[in-house]
């Protein structure tokens, strides 16, 4: 037997602890200072430098922008219009997604994994593909086309619902299937009728996340840049589109800050309801249940209710606009055929470029903006993931956490702009980035940030803090703690991260219309500007690099799915 | 004086908390010994656990461990192992990935040494060649026995232990209790152990520090704490359910209470101190079969008894004379035979033995022994002896 004089390491010096507390902290200091470096050159500065624009005149702070911008009848219509649509395309992803998330997440039937999958594809497809596939359904002589609703707002909202329908679909479903069942039977057993049980226990129990899912919804609907220039013409258009017109076509500067600034009080409204009620949805859900889901019962009227609404939502809505778009390419002035494929090859009308050559520009900024956007982001997760005894230091992750969710809501369009405009000396320094490709990357990463931290975070919120504890007990230090405990369980989030992230990438479009130089644009950017083109062979020639951009983004999304490591696994 | 832990006036706050959930404590564990943490939930005994092993700051106070104190010395360099009520092993890796995680990083990168103490650990904890089982495929038990030998594989010069049996049922946890002191006695292991549950505690420890509203109310002995508690608060805690005060020599009281002092008196097992309080556990009166059917004397339970204050030795007189149950009991000196009596109000059956709760007079309602397969119905009055075994004396 060992005696027990022998075991343990030796009483440590208090040099040595010193020396423990310090490496830590400088660490974790580095770790909150890039991410905020990053963003405070990449976007607080150029945004920052486009409001200043607006309200600086000869060096001096001029308001007069507020008074003038907002005489115009012009700018009302287009906030009321930004609500309206905002609020009907969310009421719309909530009434249809809600009975999707009780059938895809509560609900066993066969194909429920692949429709699960399928649901999610038109959430990463870019915002002007979903644009063109829209419009292609509904312009005159299309399939819908009779249905008149070409250029109206319909045609926007139906288009947002078809967008955030996924969002959700997994927000909520992914709390409905952890809610724990027994709760339900009890509502039962004392009598309670299936519709009873669903408006006083289910509903009630599902708020927070209806809640949740429905403030982020908003925020993707009010934001909306790439599907409403597309559907909405020069009668319809958000807060962002019309950010972009001032900006590009009137040269206001001013109108745009002015714009800018109202589309940030939306978005921090949006923002902040929709952080109330994630901190609801997470406190609810550690009371949570295991999984649980029934064969779906069609004798029973709500649950045949659920699957017909998801049954018109996921044919109607999600396949219809998807399988017409694929249709639509393949229909040349010649007949049915690979024509406009082939014309992806060969630089179209004005174009500099082949789409070919666009899809492979995309790909690589795609890279170099997701590579920056997991750093940056898994750095942002990583330290607001944290839980600082202090109520100072707490309120600062608070507010990184804030901070770095702002890239949601500030426009793209005034990102872009600014990058023009302020990186011919970001900080000061003699470096001119606007003729560096690596710009539109470090765009794309900004917007890409917030995605990332969103979803690495809550996995590294859900691990037990005391883990962390045993494998300090244990003698891990804190660089092997974080190793192999958070790393270790992140790596499991990670590849959707990726995933979104490289969706976001492939298809921003409001930044990147600015930055992506005439002789090397982006995929999304050659099918803007093919659609502006007259002539049949142009839009056929959109419509297919419509389809290569959605394959591209749905097949890279699907592959990063599988990255996903199983819950758990015998690794050392 | 300088061996092993020593906790010293330490204090921990909570932010926002209006009282401290430690305050004040004083404890030492020599090494080799097994000292129970033992306090109902909330009483802050898992706080002073977490602040012996540097996951809570201390508000004031020192702990140290041979002398030299660990309060700045950082979790992971401390060498106090601790092992959580879950278990909280790493679902990511398997059991030997798990147990290997605390091994040195010389015998965690040594294959073959690696495997040999994973092997070795394994044994000890009684669950050989589970090595490559996912953790997530453990049963509870399982489970806390994998996390004793991650606990145990850096050698800590302490272990914490944090209720560990508390989320098993109640057959494997007396098990598990049994086989968790041979552990730490095999490694003679220094261990601090927190538990709310006394029969564990007893099971587990050498000593046992009570704990109450964060601050600690008597060390001792399993057996001394049991005969002596310090306080009535202790004694509560211990299950002692039922507290009489102690006559003045001379007074008149009730029969039961006079068999009370005269057995407690006779074994010499509790003290009486003056003003003193008798603490009664389950079981301080003994059903006695024969005397069921006893008329109830009403001289005995109108007039009383007088308390004889002449010492030890002499018999209560009043129980003498008024004996209508001359009992087995009467050679047993700790078994004082009386003609007490009760009213029983609930009849019920623990593992296999008859408990009765009865209404005593001067007592109060308390759980008598009864044996197996004895039984009666709810409102019938049953002779009862005292067993002296289950009174303690508490000061005043």
């Amino acid at each position: 037997m060992t005696t027990t004089l022998a075991r343990g390491p030796a009483p440590t010096a208090p040099a040595a602890g010193r020396a423990a507390r310090v490496r830590p902290a400088l660490a974790w200091g580095a770790a909150v200072a890039v991410p905020v470096l990053f963003l405070g050159v990449f976007f607080v500065q150029p945004v920052a430098e486009i409001v200043g624009r607006g309200f600086v005149t000869d060096g001096r702070l001029d308001l007069s922008g507020f008074a003038e911008v907002f005489a115009r009848p012009r700018t009302w219509r287009v906030v009321g219009q930004t609500l309206a649509q905002a609020a009907l395309g969310t009421a719309g992803a909530v009434l249809l997604g809600v009975p999707g998330a009780y059938v895809l997440y509560r609900c066993r039937f066969p194909g429920r994994g692949a429709l699960r999958a399928f649901v999610t594809v038109p959430f990463v497809l870019p915002t002007v593909v979903v644009g063109v596939a829209f419009r292609s359904l509904l312009v005159d002589g299309g399939l819908l086309g009779g249905l008149g609703l070409d250029g109206t707002v319909t045609a926007i909202v139906l288009a947002l619902v078809f967008f955030n329908y996924a969002v959700v679909v997994r927000t909520v479903g992914g709390m409905w299937e952890r809610l724990d069942e027994r709760t339900e039977q009890a509502a039962r057993a004392l009598g309670a009728s299936p519709w009873r049980v669903l408006t006083t226990v289910t509903l009630p129990a599902l708020g927070p996340a209806i809640a949740s899912a429905a403030s982020l919804v908003f925020l993707f609907c009010a934001t909306a840049f790439g599907t409403v220039l597309v559907l909405g013409g020069r009668r319809y258009g958000t807060v962002e589109t019309e950010i972009w017109i001032q900006t590009t076509q009137f040269l206001d500067l001013r109108a745009a800050a002015v714009l800018s600034v109202v589309q940030l009080v939306v978005v921090a409204a949006a923002l902040t309801a929709a952080g109330r009620a994630r901190a609801r949805t997470e406190r609810a859900l550690s009371v949570g249940g295991p999984a649980a889901a029934h064969p779906v019962r069609l004798r029973e009227p709500l649950d045949a209710a659920a699957v017909a609404v998801t049954a018109v939502a996921v044919l109607g809505l999600l396949a219809l606009p998807l399988v017409n778009l694929v249709v639509r390419s393949l229909r040349t002035p010649r007949g049915w055929g690979f024509d406009n494929y082939a014309a992806l090859a060969v630089p179209q009308d004005t174009l500099a470029v082949s789409a070919w050559h666009a899809a492979g520009t995309s790909l690589r900024t795609a890279t170099d903006a997701t590579v920056i956007a997991l750093v940056v982001g898994g750095l942002v997760a990583l330290v607001v993931s944290r839980r600082p005894r202090g109520t100072a230091a707490r309120r600062a992750v608070g507010g990184l956490d804030a901070l770095f969710m702002l890239p949601l809501g500030v426009s793209a369009v005034t990102v872009g702009f600014g990058f023009l405009v302020a990186m011919d000396a970001p900080l000061g320094l003699p470096v001119d980035l606007r003729t560096s490709p690596v710009l539109v990357a470090v765009a794309q990463a900004v917007v890409a940030v917030p995605l990332v931290v969103r979803t690495v975070l809550p996995v590294l919120r859900a691990i037990d803090p005391r883990q962390r504890e045993v494998a300090a007990t244990l003698g891990a230090a804190p660089g092997r703690v974080l190793r192999t405990v958070d790393l270790a369980v992140a790596v499991r989030a990670v590849g959707l991260a990726l995933g979104f992230a490289f969706a976001a990438s492939l298809g921003e479009f409001g930044a990147t219309s600015f930055l992506a130089r005439p002789q090397e644009p982006t995929l999304p950017v050659v099918i803007f500007r093919l659609l502006g083109r007259p002539g049949a062979e142009n839009y056929g020639a959109a419509l297919a690099a419509s389809v290569l951009l959605a394959a591209l983004t749905a097949g890279i999304v699907a592959v990063c799915e599988r990255l996903r490591r199983p819950g758990i696994g015998g690794a050392w | 004086m300088s061996d092993g832990l020593q906790v010293a006036d330490v204090v921990v706050r909570y932010p926002g908390a209006d009282r401290a959930a430690v305050d004040g404590v004083d404890l030492a564990v020599p090494t080799g010994e097994v000292v129970a943490l033992l306090g109902p939930s909330g009483c802050g005994k898992s706080s002073l656990l977490r602040a012996v092993a540097g996951l809570e700051p201390l508000a004031g106070g020192d702990v140290a461990w041979d002398g030299v104190p660990v309060t700045g010395v950082p979790v992971h360099r401390r060498g106090f192992g601790l092992l959580f009520q879950d278990g909280q092993l790493f679902a990511h890796r398997d059991v030997a990935g798990n147990v290997a995680y605390g091994l040195p990083a010389g015998v965690r990168r040594d294959r073959a040494a690696r495997t040999a103490r994973v092997a070795e650990l394994l044994d000890l904890v009684g669950l050989p060649g589970t090595q490559r089982r996912d953790v997530a495929t453990l049963s509870g038990g399982e489970r806390q026995r994998v996390a004793l030998a991650r606990a145990l594989a850096p050698r800590p010069r302490l272990l914490l232990l944090d209720e560990p049996l508390s989320a098993l049922d109640r057959g494997l946890r007396e098990r598990l209790a049994l086989d968790l002191r041979d552990v730490l006695v095999a490694t003679a292991t220094t261990a601090l152990f927190v538990t709310h549950d006394q029969d564990e505690a007893f099971a587990v420890a050498d000593r046992v520090a009570v704990m109450d509203a964060g601050r600690l109310l008597q060390v001792a002995s399993p057996a001394d704490l049991w005969a002596r508690p310090a306080s009535r608060r202790v004694a509560e805690f211990l299950g002692y359910e039922a507290f009489v005060p102690v006559p003045a020599a001379g007074d008149a009281a009730p029969p039961a209470v006079a068999a009370l002092v005269a057995a407690a008196r006779d074994a010499g097992v509790a003290l009486l101190p003056a003003g003193g309080v008798l603490a009664l556990a389950a079981g301080a009166f003994v059903v006695v079969p024969g005397g069921e059917g006893v008329e109830r004397g009403g001289a005995d339970h109108a007039a009383g008894a007088a308390v004889d204050g002449s010492g030890s030795g002499g018999t209560v007189p009043g129980a003498a004379s008024g004996s209508a149950v001359g009992g087995p009991a009467s050679d047993d000196r700790h078994h004082a035979g009386a003609a007490v009596d009760g009213q029983v109000e609930v009849v019920r059956s623990r593992r296999g033995r008859t408990e009765v709760v009865v209404e005593v007079a001067g007592v109060g309602r308390v759980s008598a022994l009864a044996p197996a397969g004895w039984t009666c119905a709810a409102g019938e009055r049953v002779a009862l002896r005292v067993d002296a075994a289950a009174v303690a004396g508490l000061p005043g």
